[in-house]
């Protein structure tokens, strides 16, 4: 029998596999930052211990950080006394920190891939749920709670039991306008936020074998949403050239060997999986979430469903997500006034889906009724975004380019939608509250969301493309 | 270290049937700036507890006198979303020592074994049974044993058992660490680390 992608990266970290005990699994590395650390730390000062491997251990500031201003000092009193105790703790343990004015500081899941951290075949994990994000290189990436913060901190290991092992095949030709951010959540209202609980999803076919590392992210990213432990890809050419040249990628003699191995990293042909799926590509419309999971996702021309087409005892969660969001059965969001449009997030915040939405808005303006905010994901992103003059389309379409950080993806920092409004967002969830006390969330792609700026509503990003082809 | 120990409860318990109930509504993020693990509790359900000039909203359970207990009863999916282990600790530090639902998701079940916060996972059949008993009679009891696995509505005597992974069960009946565990292999970690 043969064995799955994850399998094999799996295996190759176990420390330690003992009948009734979870494994014990080492860890590549550790990525840590502000919000999810704090605790950890108190926790090993409390027992006496160091860092056992500083030196496999990153850190960055970027949940809590405000947007504008950035070298100025955080207004915020709390979230200033947060990422001061990261700058504390990194340099009592010996920890190398991107913090705020360092050129690599940045979303910890955007800047991980783009130093060349992140690579196939290494496990990586973070105090934080979207690093399944880095399984899109073929690793084993996902997120931790605090207490195993502390764990990886302590021991370089985590212990976990083997999850399931699903398949989600993905074959077929997309539609024009139709991107990564798409098929995952094409993917997560197919099989529900809870779908993919307990178990490690590889993603394969030829429509995922044409993505790009940064449409690999998005749907790799995504994931967690899904319920799945993590997500991955194998990695291939495309992974390769990425990582080819980046910082802390392995170079020369190194770099053959490394590049040997990874092109091992693949499941086998017999390999088992406990679960597969199967999508068609041509299936999938532009999507966007109308209620309060992002398993509550429709086509961009359906209807919300109605109450009565679910379950019973469904009913009544069902009813609180449409009251929540304002909708009713049967509506269509298509047409619907917005008021935010929200492009950034360790989904979609890299240099692609940048240069994706500055060459739509090219010569375009945002509607009047809405407000855009488009938030980099690393400070390498926002300086090549600059390099390449996007800031100036963005600026001239009324789509200020802001500075690094998780912003109004999770509304820590002062980026929050205000309650009752509504905002196409790129990012990955839309939880009640989530961007905003009693803000409402509609999760799209980043065309998706520019096209939505640009007309006020939500809009059918292949309205605009029938049009321009014909120009 | 040690942690806090697990084996008996028998309590009255809270009803949330509410599906997917995400770490977000546990606990939202503007209150993840404490440096500390204490305190989250008085944030446990914040939006869905409080209005927005912070008044009590009397029709969530939590603000419902009627309820109380030990143990938190709620719909399929509870705790998915983001990892914050804060909504473990919200719920613990509120004064819950188990949850019970249908289906948890896989990052909060692991948060809540790790601070003596036990998560029951019982049939879809078994829930509607406990949320029944507690809506005809609010201080119905309920026993969860984590010794010998089950979880029993006093009343009727009706009861399912309940799977627990037998480390984290010796971990909670017995107050035990993972860390001190991991640490008791250090060798094999320096091992594996001059293998490669």
């Amino acid at each position: 029998m043969g064995q799955t992608l994850f399998d094999k990266i799996w295996d190759a970290h176990v420390v330690s596999s003992n009948e009734g005990f979870p494994d014990i699994l080492y860890i590549d590395t550790h990525f840590i930052h502000e919000v999810t650390s704090p605790q950890a730390f108190d926790g090993l000062r409390a027992r006496g211990l160091p860092v056992f491997r500083p030196k496999q251990t990153v850190a960055t500031a970027d949940h809590n950080v405000p947007t504008w201003d950035q070298h100025l000092p955080i207004k915020e009193e709390l979230s200033r006394y947060q990422v001061d105790m990261l700058t504390k703790n990194c340099a009592e343990f010996g920890i190398e920190l991107y913090g705020l004015g360092h050129p690599f500081q940045g979303i910890v899941h955007v800047i991980g891939p783009e130093l060349g951290i992140t690579r196939p075949g290494g496990t990586y994990v973070c105090g934080d749920s979207h690093t399944s994000t880095h399984g899109a290189f073929g690793a084993i990436a996902f997120g931790i709670g605090t207490s195993q913060v502390e764990q990886v901190m302590a021991t370089q290991c985590l212990l976990q039991q083997r999850p399931k092992r699903m398949k989600i095949e993905v074959n077929g030709k997309l539609q024009n306008g139709v991107g990564a951010k798409d098929i995952i959540l094409y993917i997560i209202a197919q099989i529900s936020a809870a779908g993919g609980t307990g178990y490690a999803v590889e993603y394969a076919g030829d429509t995922i074998r044409s993505l790009s590392m940064e449409g690999r992210m998005t749907i790799c990213n995504m994931s967690i949403e899904m319920g799945a432990r993590c997500g991955l890809i194998a990695p291939d050419e495309t992974t390769i050239n990425y990582v080819k040249g980046r910082e802390f990628a392995p170079k020369g003699e190194a770099w053959d060997e490394a590049v040997a191995y990874w092109q091992t990293l693949y499941s086998d042909e017999d390999a088992d999986f406990d679960s597969v799926l199967s999508f068609k590509a041509e299936d999938i419309e532009p999507m966007i979430t109308y209620g309060t999971n992002p398993g509550m996702g429709i086509g961009v021309t359906q209807h919300v469903p109605e109450t009565a087409s679910f379950e019973q005892k469904q009913q009544g969660s069902y009813k609180k997500a449409l009251d929540y969001m304002g909708l009713h059965d049967d509506e269509q969001l298509l047409g619907k006034p917005i008021d935010y449009v929200f492009i950034g997030s360790c989904t979609n915040s890299r240099i692609e889906d940048l240069r994706q939405v500055a060459e739509f808005v090219k010569g375009k303006h945002k509607a009047d009724n809405v407000t855009v905010w488009v938030v980099p994901g690393s400070k390498q992103v926002q300086e090549q975004a600059i390099r390449e003059g996007l800031d100036k389309i963005f600026d001239a379409a009324g789509f200020p380019l802001r500075e690094p950080g998780c912003s109004a993806c999770l509304g820590m920092n002062e980026d929050k939608i205000p309650a009752g409004k509504y905002c196409v967002s790129t990012s990955n969830r839309n939880f009640e509250g989530r961007q905003g006390p009693n803000s409402r969330t509609f999760l799209a792609s980043p065309l998706t969301a520019a096209a939505s700026a640009i007309t006020g509503v939500v809009t059918d990003i292949r309205s605009f493309l029938k049009e321009e082809e014909l120009v | 270290m040690s942690t806090k120990i697990f084996k008996h409860i028998q309590t009255s318990v809270v009803p949330l049937p509410i599906e997917n109930i995400d770490t977000d509504q546990i606990i939202p993020a503007r209150f993840l700036k404490a440096t500390t693990r204490e305190g989250f509790g008085n944030n446990l359900f914040r939006d869905w507890r409080y209005d927005n000039e912070g008044n009590p909203k009397t029709d969530f359970v939590l603000n419902e006198p009627i309820y109380s207990g030990k143990i938190l009863v709620a719909g399929k999916n509870f705790g998915c979303g983001s990892s914050r282990e804060h909504a473990a600790w919200a719920i613990a530090d509120y004064g819950f020592d188990a949850v019970v639902s249908s289906f948890f998701a896989d990052i909060f079940k692991g948060n809540a074994l790790n601070n003596g916060l036990l998560p029951v996972q019982v049939s879809d059949d078994f829930l509607a049974k406990l949320f029944a008993a507690v809506f005809a009679d609010p201080h119905a009891v309920i026993e969860i044993d984590l010794v010998d696995q089950f979880i029993k509505i006093v009343a009727t005597g009706e009861q399912e058992s309940f799977e627990v992974n037998p480390y984290k069960k010796a971990c909670m009946t017995n107050g035990y660490d993972d860390i001190d565990y991991i640490l008791s292999k250090k060798e094999l970690i320096t091992e594996f680390e001059e293998a490669r």
